[in-house]
């Protein structure tokens, strides 16, 4: 009798395990095979269109045949490094700030704040940035468009940078301070180079998450069929292109769409397979 | 943000407040503590020191003198606050969150305590090593050993090669590693790296080393190595070293001072005397049955 309950129970766990497990695989393959439709629809759609013009050239007037994205590529870099620039050294103390420094109470405030303004709807941050950068200046620029894309990486570089230097352990600390090295000292010289490989991988995650927002560059960036004009012209983007031309009707300007929306999956791809061989390249996992 | 410490139990620190001469004689008749004469240089004392953690008391006021250019052993069961105890002698105590202490330590006549003492200044000179070697995984071995020197911007009369390799050699791991000095400090073994953390500590050339259970996370003869090197520093520099180990301790140490937790679980100093003492003739029966094996 106690023989055949203790049966019974092992069977019924056998399935709760078995319904589990086959719960967790399928989760996991519909998300893949939703990242691959994507990214196969990408590379199908704007495989066939994109050429060699399409990275040289500048658009050529609606009506006309082919032409290239070459202006969007290299204004979309010119935003980015300005986001960059802006973003990053604010996003690498407020992480130091609060991994190091901050008490605990005040540190949870400004996390909360933090993740917050992470969560803002990226059109809000356009719309901030149009009011505090286009209306003074009186026009779209790629500065607006960089202090806007700043906008939405500095939390998400803050975090994982807060993050990065918390898995520097304690002991690291202990040993430098045991030296007699000032407390910045030690950030600077121990606890920074011990976290470099994930402050880097931070920073590019960032980058490559600045880089396809679209909403807070139509109000800042504004888009331009022409080369840029110098930082404090309207400048055109990739993912300001895409959406221009996929809103229109011409065949030929949605094949360009897909083009650019090629080269920039390709990108942010690229971005993090370079971040994945950064880290097998370093010994920073043993900690 | 840290606490001050409450003037709290006032009646237990009778035992130990040492209000007059006399009083003090009697004391340390009645709590074994030895009385140390030394005038040289690395010598330590110790007057009512005591160590907090919020409001909790971790080390009840302590007072006795640990012999300059010696090696003095601090044993006692777990939790007894032989570690916290001991990184009251270089300040690291106070780096803890809401950690803090009071009573003075004396550095060759100098409160290290003092109002106008900067502690980062006292750790150059009352350096430490810890249970679990750290050397500092971005640098090499010849880095690791002058980084003290190198990030605090030192700038040293010598070389800072010959202090490097004076550093290694005293911390007999100079032979191991001199062909390959810019390799990675965590490449080599575990007793390899705590010499390598041990030549750190030197390479500044501090009055005491301090050291926490140096050899827990060691094999035998890792540990061996590192006792040796114990006893052939201490000409040179005042050594307090936290063990859990009695066979450790009456291996290495001149002095011996052992730590039990009190009825309000404070740590508290039992008996100092000579290691010999300890180990053979001990005054006080709990020292006795601790050394003998029966508890701990």
């Amino acid at each position: 009798m106690a023989l055949s309950a203790a049966d019974f129970n092992y069977r019924r766990r056998k399935l709760i395990s078995a319904v589990m497990l086959g719960a967790a695989a399928t989760s996991a393959i519909g998300m893949i095979a939703v990242l691959f439709l994507i990214l196969g629809y990408v590379f199908i759609q704007g495989g066939q269109a994109i050429d060699f013009a399409f990275f040289t050239e500048l658009p050529r007037p609606v009506g006309q045949e082919g032409g290239g994205m070459a202006n969007a590529i290299v204004g979309s870099l010119i935003v980015l490094a300005i986001a960059g620039v802006l973003a990053i050294p604010v996003g690498f103390f407020a992480g130091i700030y609060l991994s190091e420094y901050a008490s605990t109470t005040f540190a949870g405030a400004v996390r909360f704040v933090i993740e917050t303004m992470a969560g803002v709807p990226s059109i809000v941050i356009g719309i901030f940035a149009f009011v505090l950068i286009v209306r003074p200046m009186g026009t779209y620029s790629a500065i607006a468009g960089g202090f806007a894309l700043a906008m939405i990486m500095i939390p998400i570089f803050a975090r994982a940078a807060e993050e990065a230097l918390k898995t520097v352990p304690f002991s690291l600390r202990e040993a430098a301070m045991a030296l007699g090295v000032p407390s910045w000292r030690i950030v600077l010289r121990v606890v920074v180079p011990t976290a470099g490989p994930g402050i880097i991988t931070a920073a590019m995650l960032a980058l490559a998450r600045a880089g396809g927002e679209t909403a807070p560059l139509i109000f800042t960036a504004l888009g331009n069929r022409f080369w840029q004009e110098g930082l404090t012209s309207p400048i055109a983007t990739l993912p300001v292109q895409i959406w221009e031309y996929a809103s229109g009707p011409y065949a030929d300007l949605h094949r360009q769409a897909w083009a650019g929306s090629l080269v920039l999956v390709a990108m942010t791809v690229g971005i993090i397979g370079l971040v994945r061989l950064l880290y097998r390249g370093t010994s920073f996992r043993q900690f | 943000m840290t606490q001050q410490a409450p003037t709290q139990t006032q009646r237990d620190s009778r035992d130990h407040s040492g209000a007059g001469p006399s009083l003090q004689a009697t004391q340390e008749q009645r709590s074994h503590i030895a009385k140390v004469e030394s005038t040289d240089p690395g010598t330590i004392t110790i007057e009512n020191l005591e160590a907090y953690y919020g409001n909790f008391r971790a080390v009840a006021p302590v007072t006795f003198t640990i012999p300059g250019r010696k090696v003095t052993a601090v044993i006692g069961p777990s939790g007894c606050g032989k570690s916290t105890f001991i990184r009251c002698l270089n300040r690291m105590h106070e780096t803890v969150r809401g950690a803090s202490s009071r009573g003075h330590v004396l550095l060759d006549g100098e409160d290290i305590n003092g109002p106008k003492v900067d502690p980062v200044l006292i750790r150059r000179k009352i350096g430490m090593v810890f249970q679990k070697p750290n050397p500092f995984p971005t640098m090499s071995i010849y880095d690791n050993v002058a980084s003290g020197l190198k990030l605090n911007g030192i700038k040293s009369g010598r070389p800072m090669n010959e202090i490097v390799e004076q550093a290694l050699r005293q911390a007999a791991l100079w032979d191991e590693v001199k062909d390959k000095l810019k390799q990675a400090g965590t490449a080599l073994s575990g007793g390899q790296q705590q010499r390598l953390c041990i030549a750190r500590a030197l390479a500044v050339e501090p009055e005491v080393l301090l050291m926490d259970e140096p050899c827990s996370a060691l094999d035998p003869i890792a540990t061996l190595a590192i006792e040796d090197l114990i006893r052939q520093l201490a000409p040179d520099v005042t050594i307090v070293i936290v063990t859990h180990n009695m066979q450790q301790a009456s291996r290495v140490s001149d002095m011996t001072a052992f730590f039990m937790m009190n009825e309000q679980r404070s740590g508290e100093l039992v008996e100092y005397a000579t290691t010999e003492t300890i180990f053979t003739n001990p005054a006080d029966k709990r020292t006795e049955d601790y050394v003998t094996g029966r508890f701990g």
